[in-house]
């Protein structure tokens, strides 16, 4: 029995020498890319953002002044404003909170504090992580068919009711989740006490779970809500036009007008051919971050406070 | 004080038990009802897509919008091959996938792995700035700024095309596979990464050959997402992409996504139960039953590569 030779291994990582090369200087130096291109992908979303948002700057804040906020769409984009669709936002945005937060709120404690851990919740469950990948323009078909024409006698087709019961269900499944997190953070100890003392488990909700809650569950409905001012594909599946000339009337007969909303004018403006409507479109733009900006910095607000008073 | 007796005559306070009995029966019964409203949204959008589709098919032979080789359901010579506007879909896709997938994992292994905490902390929520700006902005900003901007660089470039739709689309992707991404390598525990260490590897080393694939799962998790949201997405191609339904993969030329037609016909004022209408159902059936395909693939995968640690 002979050993057989060694064989030169320099390839495998043996030098010359015959002991175990590391090569440090060769490793170090792709972990110096690696994490360089670590850096670079990390920095380049925020580029990107800080390029859109000056280049829109640039665009459209000229553009922006109280007649351009006061007045209705035009056909000449020098006389187009943006009231119309900022009304109907507000509308879209009010009614929508109005649906959304009881359901959303209501199936968060259930499915919490009232459901074991049975075929209905698990359903439940799996389907809110199906919604979550269904496209938005999914919704639109499904409040078209709906809300537009089943329901015709209450929404009145393609009105402010049937815009916001679809926006509704579009968010509802983040409503959910987030409730049950908000909940899930509250100790259980609150909840032992509140039975120890006799509380039936709605009394222990009402009382002592939901308020320590709400700033949380504040906080996610609001950021749900920012996405369903954003939200476009939908509302044009289920026919918002861009030319309005009247505001709704704060009254329940208001819900059943026809509607534009912020993205609808700026899909509007954009699709046309005229620089003039660019220009409108990225003031148009300008506005709906603003009304994005004052959500989000709220729900931030809310969050740290809520941070700071947990005990 | 005898307005608090009870009508036994005991000056003792009682809950009202059978009141509360109701109110807990009538509380849970309610919110039973609004959880189910969400199966219930499941339900309704299965059903309305089966009914106008199964109407669609019953015009339209389905061997006619699966071979067709041309989509043209608003013209008179009517042709339904959906496989122009699968095409285009999975065109801007593809190249959306191709930013977003790199750009997002190397993002998010620097926010778990290389960036100091308190800059995480700063760098997370300004990423997640940009999924919050509305597609329609997205929309904007690849028509008028980078389609421009590219028609500098390749001379052959049409002022819709599926390029920079494509690369708007992924940019605007980014943040969600950043985000999940992040999540998933962030909850490996810190004494597999010691091990590696120990045995003299090198952070990349660490990085490549053991935190990525001890947080498999989550990352396929997000890049399935992040696939469905893409095929899914509409303002941005609509905009950007053009209305064009041409079979091909030449991304210099306008194309038509799924997405972009059904906001074509809604924009018009179709008329319920004719052609045109149904056809966009039997679109978004299509658009529904890919994202399901990717949805369902993506929660064996999870299931099947999860990784747990106590």
């Amino acid at each position: 029995m002979t050993t057989p030779a060694p064989q030169p291994m320099d390839k495998s990582g043996f030098g010359a020498t015959g002991k175990f090369n590391v090569s440090l200087s060769k490793r170090y130096k792709f972990d110096k890319i690696f994490s360089t291109a670590a850096w670079i992908a990390t920095l380049f979303g925020l580029v990107i953002l800080a390029v859109l948002l000056v280049d829109i700057l640039i665009d459209g804040l000229g553009r922006i002044n109280w007649a351009f906020l006061t007045s209705f769409s035009s056909r000449r984009a020098a006389a187009a404003g943006i009231l119309a669709p900022l009304v109907g936002s507000v509308w879209l945005l009010i009614v929508t909170a109005l649906v959304a937060f009881p359901l959303g709120v209501g199936a968060g404690i259930y499915l919490e504090e009232y459901a074991k851990d049975n075929w209905f919740t698990r359903l439940i469950e799996i389907n809110i992580a199906n919604l979550a990948a269904v496209p938005s323009i999914i919704y639109g078909l499904l409040g078209l068919q709906i809300f537009v024409r089943w329901l015709q006698p209450i929404t009145n087709g393609r009105s402010v009711l049937a815009g916001a019961l679809t926006l509704s269900l579009l968010i509802l499944p983040i409503i959910i989740i987030t409730t049950r997190e908000a909940l899930r953070a509250v100790p259980d100890s609150l909840r032992q006490a509140g039975f120890a003392l006799g509380a039936t488990r709605w009394q222990v909700i009402r009382e002592h779970i939901f308020p320590i809650a709400l700033p949380g569950i504040l906080t996610g409905t609001i950021l749900a809500l920012s996405r369903a001012i954003g939200e476009t594909a939908p509302l044009i599946v289920i026919g918002a036009v861009s030319y309005i000339a009247f505001l709704p009337e704060l009254s329940p007969r208001g819900l059943q007008s026809s509607f534009t909303a912020l993205p609808i004018q700026i899909f509007d403006w954009v699709s046309r051919p005229q620089t003039q409507f660019h220009t409108n479109a990225a003031a148009g733009i300008i506005i709906l971050m603003v009304v994005l900006l004052i959500m989000n910095a709220s729900a931030i607000y809310l969050r740290n406070r809520f941070q700071q008073n947990r005990p | 004080m005898s307005a608090t007796s009870t009508p036994d005559g005991s000056s003792l306070w009682r809950p009202k038990r059978a009141a509360s009995k109701r109110v807990e029966a009538l509380v849970k019964g309610i919110f039973a009802t609004f959880a189910f409203v969400s199966v219930a949204t499941t339900i309704g959008i299965v059903l309305t897509l089966i009914f106008e589709t199964v109407s669609f098919f019953s015009e339209v032979p389905i061997w006619r919008f699966l071979t067709d080789r041309a989509w043209t359901p608003l013209f008179a010579n009517k042709q339904f091959g959906i496989m122009v506007l699968i095409s285009a879909t999975l065109l801007t896709s593809a190249i959306a996938i191709a930013v977003a997938l790199p750009i997002g994992l190397l993002a998010a292994i620097c926010l778990s792995e290389y960036a100091p905490a308190r800059m995480r902390r700063w760098l997370k929520p300004a990423l997640e700035i940009l999924a919050g700006v509305p597609t329609v902005v997205f929309g904007y900003f690849a028509l008028l700024t980078v389609t421009p901007f590219l028609q500098k660089l390749i001379p052959g470039l049409q002022g819709f095309n599926a390029l920079s739709a494509g690369l708007v689309l992924g940019v605007s992707i980014i943040p969600l596979v950043a985000s999940l991404s992040e999540d998933a390598i962030y909850a490996v525990p810190r004494s597999l990464r010691d091990g590696a260490y120990a045995l003299g590897a090198t952070k990349r080393e660490t990085i490549v050959s053991v935190v990525l694939p001890a947080a498999l799962s989550g990352i396929v998790a997000s890049f399935i997402l992040a696939i469905s949201r893409a095929i899914g997405e509409t303002m941005i191609v609509t905009i950007a992409a053009g209305q064009n339904p041409s079979l091909g993969i030449n991304p210099l030329v306008p194309i038509q996504t799924m997405t972009a037609y059904i906001v074509q016909v809604s924009k018009g004022d179709t008329p319920a139960g004719s052609l045109a209408y149904k056809t966009i159902f039997a679109v978004g059936m299509t658009l529904f039953l890919i994202t399901l395909a990717l949805n369902i693939f993506s929660y064996w995968f999870v299931r099947r590569f999860r990784e747990k640690y106590e």
